[in-house]
């Protein structure tokens, strides 16, 4: 029989294992590979298309892959004014979004409704989705979004995510323990 | 034909129905009964070449009588001339008749005016709200429309909340000062 070693001091294997909470695996998963939704409703959307293209370069962070359906979606940018025609609509995409999902309001119309203190818009995303990052500025530069973006895989990092998604399996092993 | 003979043959044929005209640096603006709407249209468009209409819009003289007013801006392309069109409707009668067919563009200038007025257009084709939703149940160009809006609510479609409007409206005041006296500040109407 051979004899009992500790894993991290084995040669063999040393460098192959790590050792780390399930949630900070997943979150890192999560953080560092979110598809947006690009739900683009004015010029804001002009300033992700840049933020997604070259100079700018969304992919070094790991979101380049706009997905235009929402199925295939983590985050939501909602880049523009929301008028209340389309309030509705977005909610819906949103709802149509799989879990884990987040939120982030680029610019000022998306985050409160802006210089649009009007009758035909939204005053703020946020009255209708859980937003999570407000990304300032009429609009923002793609640094801002960028920043936005680090900002919620920061965010993303400290989620107790396996509690959240799998609840019923953390109070069956929380039950099983002595 | 040139443009002021295009609107001579116009005063010619239908002087008696025209009720005002101004000229203001080159732009003829004729005012018109609301009755002799697509007769005019018809022979600005036919004998006159105005193939062209660039847009129509509202006003809404609330206090006034007749209340509303529509204005249509005519072009000729071959002429190269602008013309006006305007003529006054009650709020009691609130219908005008299309001109949709005579200029298709009409349709959805009209279904604006609509939307936004409430002004009706007889004999439309399809004469439904074009930038609200169904089922709105405001007007919200019409004067006695608050900027920040009315709580409504259609089902599955779309809501509505009054915006806070935290000390406004903002608002510029005419005047010749600097552009910091300018500038739009909370002036909410004094009531």
């Amino acid at each position: 029989m051979p004899e009992p070693r500790s894993t991290a001091y084995d040669s063999k294997i040393e460098s192959n294992v790590i050792f780390t909470r399930f949630d900070a695996a997943l979150n890192w998963v999560h953080k560092n590979s979110l598809w947006p939704m690009p739900m683009g409703l004015a010029c804001c959307a002009i300033e992700l298309m840049a933020t997604a293209a070259s100079r700018f370069d969304i992919a070094r962070f790991g979101a380049e892959v706009m997905r235009f359906s929402p199925r295939q979606c983590d985050v939501m940018i909602v880049a523009g004014t929301v008028t209340y025609k389309m309030a509705l609509a977005v909610k819906r995409i949103y709802e149509q979004m799989p879990e884990p999902k987040w939120v982030i309001a680029m610019g000022a119309c998306a985050s409160t409704g802006g210089m649009y203190r009007s009758y035909a818009v939204l005053q703020g995303i946020d009255q209708l989705l859980p937003v999570d990052v407000y990304v300032s500025g009429c609009p923002p530069r793609p640094e801002a979004l960028l920043a936005g973006l680090m900002k919620l895989q920061e965010k993303i990092s400290g989620e107790r995510s396996f509690r959240n998604q799998k609840p019923e399996l953390v109070e069956r092993f929380e039950a099983a323990l002595p | 034909m040139t443009c002021e003979e295009a609107l001579a043959s116009l005063e010619k044929s239908l002087g008696e129905k025209i009720q005002n005209k101004t000229e203001f640096r080159g732009e003829t603006t004729y005012t018109i009964p609301a009755a002799n709407l697509r007769e005019i249209a018809k022979f600005c468009r036919d004998e006159l070449s105005f193939d062209y209409l660039i847009d129509i819009t509202s006003i809404d003289n609330s206090s006034e009588e007749p209340r509303f007013e529509i204005v249509y801006e005519l072009y000729s392309v071959s002429l190269g001339a602008h013309l006006r069109l305007k003529l006054r409707v009650s709020e009691a009668a609130g219908s005008v008749d299309t001109v949709s067919d005579i200029w298709p563009t009409a349709n959805w200038h009209e279904r604006e005016i609509y939307d936004m007025m409430g002004i009706k257009f007889d004999g439309h084709p399809d004469l439904r709200r074009i930038l609200m939703w169904d089922g709105y149940p405001f007007f919200p160009l019409r004067k006695e429309f608050p900027l920040e809006g009315l709580p409504s609510e259609v089902p599955d479609v779309a809501f509505t909340k009054a915006t806070p409007l935290e000390g406004g409206p903002f608002v510029t005041r005419p005047s010749t000062a600097t552009a910091k006296d300018r500038e739009p500040r909370a002036r909410p109407p004094q009531l």
